[in-house]
């Protein structure tokens, strides 16, 4: 364990302190881009929670849609689809939706006060699926199909393949983002661990003149900058976690949802622990470049120390 | 025959590629010797010193230390070279931000001694040099003679082969500059070679010792 002994609790004060100016700038620099990291991370599995739910959600749900055709009673069709539906595995409950309840759906594209009487409005039985038994979809379609004419079954699936692929493009775009930012935050380091370094030159020829080795130095400078950037990485993460439900609200809100119901149908976007661990790896990716960074740093401000 | 600890041969050194400071220089330390190097104001016995610590190399000639040729000193060596010196800078150089006890201990922890094993060792020398009281105050506090004593109890606390003094009664009353004094004799007595550089002709009379004169960039010794 002899290796590790500069991880053990030193209680003697630092032996290099970092310029103020500089040692600020490396803290803000490096809580920013962490808070910044953290918000693109949580918001992309925030995203992808409620994309995770929405599509759950629209698997249970399916819907038959009778077109009126010529000389067939439409009520009876419905019935008939009806119990179809429900003596297939996998179906929870067919519920046959009013005809008033059709011209409802309509409203929003017809618009309001059109007589719709004398039009052939389809009519939907709407179907709740069980997980498991697992619905078989195909053999009900086929079923409805030859036994009602002007049937067709709605599984919703067009609607899930577009919300997984917005999904897909917000997350690919927020690791892109991800990875510019930790980029970002290690040239950010890397300049203001000079900078907070030069600051303690007189410290480390002090240092060397009564005998410390380049390693010790080395590692007294950086782990001094890695102490500092990970404190700063803490206090970006923290920010961002306080500002998660914020973020989770404000999502609330664009997506429309308001009441339960719309609740129910779109999911809600929630605040997960999966977003809160997300920040922690964020964080701790973020301390971990920086140590990285003001290690490779300090050995390079002692070489050119050294070169004079 | 022992090998000197320092040795110099045909030294010149210019800073940059300003005039040469120092030319010619060729002498000799033998171990357990004591002496003084004097001079005016800028006749270049800092300057001397620093190539003596290789923080300064020489521009010409060679310099050895402890048997070593100073070009081929780097690294892991120029630090062991180092352990086996102690220097008190003409301006102190204590750390700010450490207080008293702290940078005395200095040269132990850069050795990454354990703090148990040289706490006491440290307090004891602090009481010696009459900081006891002042161990834990921030050389900022300090008065001009305890941060000179706190310098010299830094140089002395790893008990090196080899003690170099710049000016280290400079800033302290007489009285306190015999008893330093006789504390560099004394450590002499035990074994150490000193190097005291002193423009201080009052101090060097107290003692029958070695005098190097620096001149117009030459070395003239008084033996
Ligand atoms: N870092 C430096 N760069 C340029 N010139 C210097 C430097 N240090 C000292 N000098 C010059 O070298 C000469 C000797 O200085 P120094 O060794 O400090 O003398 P002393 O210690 O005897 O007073 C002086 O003329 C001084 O101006
Ligand atoms: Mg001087």
């Amino acid at each position: 364990m002899s290796g590790f002994r500069f991880l053990r609790r030193d209680r003697r004060p630092a032996l290099v302190l970092s310029d103020p100016a500089a040692s600020r700038s490396l803290l803000a620099i490096v809580a920013i881009l962490t808070f910044l990291a953290a918000l693109a991370a949580a918001g992309a599995e925030m995203v992808a929670a409620s994309s995770r739910e929405w599509r759950a959600a629209l698997a249970r749900e399916a819907t038959i849609q009778l077109r009126p055709q010529a000389g067939r009673d439409i009520e009876a069709d419905l019935a008939r689809a009806a119990s179809l539906a429900r003596a297939a595995a996998g179906v929870a409950e067919a519920r046959i939706l009013s005809r008033a309840d059709a011209e409802a759906l309509l409203e929003p594209w017809l618009g309001r006060g059109l007589d719709l009487a004398s039009l052939p409005v389809p009519r939907l039985v709407s179907l709740r699926l069980s997980a498991d038994p697992a619905p078989d979809l195909r053999a009900l379609e086929r079923r409805l199909a030859a036994e009602i004419p002007g049937a067709g079954l709605d599984d919703h699936g067009a609607w899930r393949a577009r919300l997984s692929g917005v999904a897909n493009t917000i997350l690919g775009a927020a690791a892109a983002l991800m990875l510019v930012i930790l980029a970002a935050s290690g040239l950010a380091v890397a300049f203001a661990t000079r900078g907070a370094m030069a600051g303690s030159r007189d410290a480390v020829d002090v240092l060397q003149l009564v005998g410390a080795t380049d390693r010790f130095v080395a590692r007294v400078l950086a782990l001094r900058f890695l102490a500092l950037a990970a404190a700063a990485a803490a206090a970006g993460a923290a920010a961002a976690a306080l500002s998660l439900p914020l973020l989770g609200w404000i999502a609330a809100l664009a997506s429309g949802a308001r009441g339960s119901e719309d609740g129910v149908l779109f999911g809600t976007v929630s605040v997960g622990l999966r977003a809160y661990l997300l920040i922690l790896c964020v964080a701790a990716a973020v301390a971990a470049i920086a140590g990285l960074v003001s290690a490779a740093t300090a050995k390079r401000f002692l070489r050119e120390l050294r070169a004079g | 025959m022992e090998q000197p600890v320092v040795a110099f041969d045909n030294v010149g050194l210019r800073y940059g590629q300003g005039p040469e400071i120092l030319h010619d220089i060729s002498f000799a330390l033998e171990p357990g010797s004591f002496q003084f190097l004097t001079g005016p104001s800028g006749a270049g016995k800092t300057t001397l010193l620093r190539l003596i610590l290789l923080s300064l190399r020489p521009s010409r000639g060679l310099v050895r230390l402890f048997g070593l040729e100073a070009s081929g000193i780097a690294g892991q060596d120029l630090t062991a070279v180092r352990r086996r010196m102690g220097v008190v800078f003409q301006d102190f150089r204590l750390l700010d931000h450490l207080t008293t006890y702290e940078n005395v201990a200095l040269p132990l922890r850069v050795q990454e001694r354990e703090e148990a094993s040289y706490r006491a060792e440290v307090m004891e020398l602090l009481a010696w040099v009459g900081l006891g009281e002042r161990a834990h105050a921030l050389p900022p506090v300090l008065s001009g003679g305890e941060k000179q004593r706190a310098a010299i109890a830094r140089a002395l606390i790893a008990r090196p082969e080899l003690i170099l003094a710049d000016e280290p009664t400079g800033n302290v009353d007489p009285a306190l500059a015999r008893r330093l004094l006789r504390l560099f004799l004394e450590l002499n007595r035990l074994g150490t070679s000193v190097l005291i550089a002193t423009h201080d002709l009052a101090l060097m009379d107290q003692v029958d010792a070695r005098r190097l004169v620096l001149s117009d960039g030459q070395l003239h010794r008084y033996d």
